[in-house]
């Protein structure tokens, strides 16, 4: 028996008097550094793409969306190192409250927010907007996950599932209502996700499979045929475009088009400050949702291959971090983030090369934008968290 | 305080689990990298220049036309820049209500119905699809302000500063001059315009046509680099490469002779045509045809009105050219022909004496003097000058089982293609034995009856089946005077750059050349000076008091459901001839009545220009 009162799980007696160097204290020995290489390049990638490619969009302010998100950048390494330090597992205990502020503040968009293109999704601060949808992606994660922990017990697996999906489609439901589509789905596929992980049996993600392809044909097919659209038109056409591009050369398929022509473009060295596609205003939304297509043209096939190779690392190393987690909420969570990481990335640049629909998903460390800037480091704070913590663990240490 | 969680995938099952999702996250990263070296490896070259299409656009600047001068230098055709309400079709609204009411305003300010835009616009496309379509000229400034100003009401709608062809004298030497127009499909494949493009305007018509690749210029180009709302974008001008204008084109036409032609025409009220020629190296001096036409008209858009009158009206057919496409037959002024072969030949000799009674029997058939008149004895000079039928019979009559009339009239240009320099140059018919049995083999004869010396009875005073035109009979009446040259009819003189340097002559060699007995020549000029100016001439009471010597014939041509067609043919001065002026005046009776003083006209024209010491018209030179 050990007379030390330990919760590490190989009750190894802790030596007296261990010197502890300023980078544990910091929790920096235990980082994951491949991911914080990863997502430091990557945003490093985005500053240095948006000071090329904005130069001329505001007037009088050539590094206007330079310096903001490399503000938004300091500020989401920050916060991810402020993570870093903290035990992931007491977001478990504060589920209720981390979940409720999450569906608080996205339905305070509605009364608050300030509308931009028909839609309200952030608040204006006095410095910057908040878009509460963005961080709700981090805060559904970790309060889903301590639901499908802490409910793991309780009721049969069926209603589990229900339960967890319930609880995973209202926020979600919110968003889409702002109307904020892109993020809803992704909202949707990390409560999947959290639940995939959390064990929930293959056979009811084939139904809960079949349900959403019976919901797109109803939203898509057959609402508008009954003369109910559930979708508004820019929606639909944005889904639907990409499958017949010339179609709507002249409408939701110009701007993929233009991107697809703008990243073809860029062929294999990129055309640096001769790109036209991405200077010119021919890709809409170059600094936000199309900010792959300014990748492709203007650094070729060997800056996005590099860049797509950056996120693939990312996904690796957060897919490790669920197999190392010390415990099962650190898994979920690990999971979570990693799948709707993915899903965010994939549907965005999938977007950008016209093999996927306008969503309106921004890339994450690459998009301007601070909300998402800053939402994604804090989700990679959890993620160097949750290795930390594992590391310690084995380790037999506290974190300080 | 931890639960334990049995559910919980751990162990094996939870790496299954991370398994499934690293696989199909190894998935649709081999699925981006798939595509991303789609589009820009393999796919790039495609993309690039797609992209650099996209960033520039391309304005083409017109190149004025090159002018047309007279010979003296004096303008014919020129241009003036007019304001054009251009509509560029791709840039209309896509929806179809928002693009009808566009349509209708615009309409109401081109003064143009829906319906009528709506075919404007149509038939814009079917000409060169993409090009804008003008739909109104010389729109005024209130009207430019107004669509400026509302610009957003208006997508597509331009304002383009375009040339349009001035003609400084409206109607004169509409048909030598022609016509331009927009280039259409067919002829956009044409080796001829293998540099043009949908939009641009060629020459349709005479010398315009002709002389084309002359007088068109070659478009200047403005390439400058745009975004995607098609601004221009700063410093964004590329290319600009200013249009180079078309050189101007001299004719050998004479302003003064033209003019003074046309009006001796149009005082008559008839249809007719005249021609005046150099007779050594072909020049025409003045050629005309009524009724004219103003080419302004032919500028779109035009009305219906305007439409029947040219093209619908085929008895009047102004834009025929009665000199050069009519097909008449002559009438006496053919008589040189068959003199000329008959001396030839040998079927005669310049003194020997023929009886004219008045009318001759060729088998059943009577043919006889104009009037029954006879003239008694008569020798070539005297048939010419009083126009014996008669002795031209006895001719006619004398070579119908030989082609040697055919032969002459054949050599001296009669139903063949003069080679004249303009688009415009008719079918003609000379009558011959082998024609007429082809023509009876086809079935297309009224009668089915073989080559009868009738029928040459009839050639030999230009009447029966003979379709010829006043340029040909120019040719050969000159071929008379210059002993035996064919020459090449034409109207381009020479090529000047804007500065009035020359920049080519053309030169039109004879076509060819045959011998005429110097004496027959001289026994033929004689009678026709005789019939000109002396006596009893048939047109001695017109040319009579005429100063300068003239050898000339007249004609009294028989058409079939016509009054008879007057014709006049003149070779001044006697007796070393220097111009020949033809002129026809479709049922104005005798050769003296109307067509000698539309040529006594012309010859006033010309010669009072030589008196006055003008250097012109070629027949002092």
């Amino acid at each position: 028996m050990n007379t030390y009162a330990t919760r590490t799980r190989n009750a190894r007696p802790e030596p007296f008097a261990v010197q502890v160097g300023l980078g544990e204290r910091l929790g920096l020995a235990h980082m994951d550094w491949p991911l914080t290489i990863a997502a430091v390049a990557l945003i490093a990638f985005s500053v240095f793409t948006l000071g090329a490619a904005t130069q001329n969009d505001i007037p009088g302010q050539p590094h206007y969306y330079l310096e903001r998100q490399a503000i938004y950048a300091g500020l989401g390494v920050v916060g991810m190192f402020l993570l870093t330090r903290v035990d992931y597992s007491r977001f478990r205990e504060l589920r209720v409250g981390i979940y409720t502020f999450l569906c608080a503040s996205v339905s305070l968009v509605f009364v608050f927010g300030f509308a931009a293109r028909g839609s309200r999704r952030a608040f204006e601060l006095p410095f910057f907007s908040f878009q509460p949808s963005e961080l709700g992606k981090l805060l559904l994660v970790l309060a889903l996950a301590g639901f499908v922990i802490d409910g793991a017990r309780r009721g049969s697996a069926v209603q589990r599932t229900v339960r967890y999906l319930c609880l995973g489609l209202a926020p979600a439901a919110l968003v889409f209502l702002q109307p904020d589509l892109g993020t809803s789905l992704v909202y949707v596929v990390a409560t999947l996700a959290v639940m995939y992980f959390g064990g929930v049996p293959w056979t009811h993600f084939a139904v809960i499979g079949g349900a959403l392809v019976a919901l797109v044909a109803v939203v898509l097919v057959v609402a508008p045929a009954a003369g109910f659209p559930l979708l508004k038109g820019y929606q639909e056409e944005r889904l639907t475009s990409f499958l017949h591009p010339h179609e709507h050369e002249g409408g939701a398929g110009y701007q993929q088009n233009q991107s697809k022509v703008a990243i073809g473009s860029g062929q294999l060295a990129g055309r640096g400050d001769k790109a036209t596609q991405t200077r010119l205003d021919f890709v809409p939304e170059r600094h936000t949702d199309f900010i792959f297509a300014v990748i492709g043209e203007r650094y070729g096939f060997m800056g996005a291959a590099f860049v797509l190779s950056l996120y693939a690392l990312l996904f690796w190393r957060a897919l490790r971090i669920t197999t190392l987690s010390k415990n099962a909420y650190g898994t979920l969570v690990a999971g979570g983030i990693a799948v709707a990481l993915l899903f965010q990335t994939f549907v965005n640049i999938g977007m950008n090369l016209g093999i996927m629909p306008i969503t309106g998903i921004p890339l994450p460390l690459m998009s301007y934008g601070g909300s998402s800037v800053v939402a994604t480091f804090l989700a990679i704070g959890v993620l160097q968290s949750i290795n930390v913590q594992a590391h310690l663990s084995q380790r037999g240490r506290f974190a300080w | 305080m931890f639960a334990r969680n049995d559910h919980l995938p751990q162990g094996s099952r939870l790496s299954l689990r991370v398994a499934v999702v690293g696989g199909v996250g190894v998935v649709l990263f081999a699925i981006l990298f798939f595509r991303l070296w789609n589009l820009q490896i393999l796919s790039g070259d495609k993309y690039l220049a797609e992209a650099k299409n996209n960033r520039t656009r391309e304005f083409k600047v017109i190149a004025p036309r090159g002018d047309i001068l007279d010979r003296n230098g004096e303008v014919l055709v020129d241009n003036r820049t007019s304001l054009a309400l251009q509509l560029n079709a791709q840039k209309l609204p896509v929806d179809p209500v928002e693009e009808r009411t566009e349509l209708a305003r615009l309409g109401s300010l081109a003064h143009m119905n829906l319906h009528k835009v709506r075919r404007a616009i149509a038939k814009g496309e079917e000409v060169a699809a993409g090009a804008p379509v003008t739909l109104r000229q010389d729109v005024g400034f209130d009207l430019i302000a107004y669509v400026e100003e509302n610009q957003d009401e208006f997508p597509g709608v331009s304002v383009q500063r375009i040339f349009v062809r001035h003609y400084p004298d409206g109607t004169r030497a509409a048909h030598v001059l022609g016509s331009v127009g927009e280039i259409n499909e067919e002829e956009l494949k044409e080796a001829r315009y293998k540099n043009l493009e949908p939009g641009d305007e060629i020459g349709q018509a005479g010398a315009e046509y002709s002389y084309d690749r002359y007088l068109r210029g070659r478009p200047g180009l403005t390439r400058i680099q745009v975004n995607a709302l098609g601004q221009p974008t700063p410093g964004g001008q590329l290319v600009s490469k200013p249009p180079t204008p078309g050189n101007s084109l001299k004719l050998t036409i004479d302003g003064d002779v033209q003019a003074a032609g046309e009006a001796a025409l149009a005082a008559q009220g008839l249809p007719g045509a005249f021609i005046s020629m150099n007779i050594d190296n072909g020049q025409i001096l003045a050629m005309g045809s009524n009724p004219t036409f103003d080419p302004t008209e032919l500028t779109p858009p035009m009305s219906q009105q305007q439409v029947n009158e040219l093209y619908r009206d085929p008895v009047a057919a102004p834009l025929v050219n009665r000199a050069t496409e009519g097909a008449y037959p002559t009438g006496s002024v053919f008589k040189i022909i068959t003199a000329l072969a008959a001396l030839e030949n040998g079927v005669i000799t310049p003194d020997q004496v023929v009886q004219d009674n008045g009318r001759i029997m060729v088998g059943n058939e009577p043919f006889q003097n104009a009037g029954g008149v006879a003239h008694g004895p008569v020798e070539m000079r005297r048939a010419l000058q009083v126009s014996s039928d008669v002795y031209f019979y006895l001719l006619g009559f004398d070579m119908w089982k030989t082609n040697d009339l055919q032969e002459w009239a054949h050599k001296m240009g009669i139903g063949r293609p003069a080679g004249l320099d303009l688009p415009e140059e008719g079918e003609t018919l000379l009558p011959s034995k082998a024609w007429h049995e082809q023509f009876v083999k086809e079935g297309l004869a009224l009668e089915d009856r073989p080559w009868s010396a009738g029928d040459n009875v009839q050639l030999a005073t230009g009447q029966g089946d003979l379709q010829t035109n006043p340029l040909q009979m120019a040719i050969a009446y000159a071929a008379l005077g210059n002993g035996g040259k064919i020459v090449t009819p034409h109207v381009g003189l020479e090529v000047e750059d804007a500065a009035g340097r020359v920049l080519k002559e053309f030169e039109f060699k004879p076509r060819r050349k045959f011998h005429i007995n110097p004496g027959y020549r001289t026994a033929i000029l004689e009678g026709l000076h005789a019939a000109a100016q002396e006596g009893e001439g048939t047109a001695a009471g017109v040319f009579g008091s005429f100063p300068i010597p003239i050898a000339g014939k007249t004609g009294t041509a028989e058409r079939r459901g016509h009054a008879d067609q007057s014709w006049f043919a003149a070779l001044s001065p006697y007796p070393n001839p220097r111009i020949v002026t033809v002129a026809t005046v479709e049922e104005g009776g005798f050769g003296a009545e109307a067509a000698a003083p539309a040529v006594l006209d012309l010859l006033e024209a010309i010669y009072k220009k030589q008196a006055s010491g003008v250097s012109s018209a070629g027949g002092a030179e």
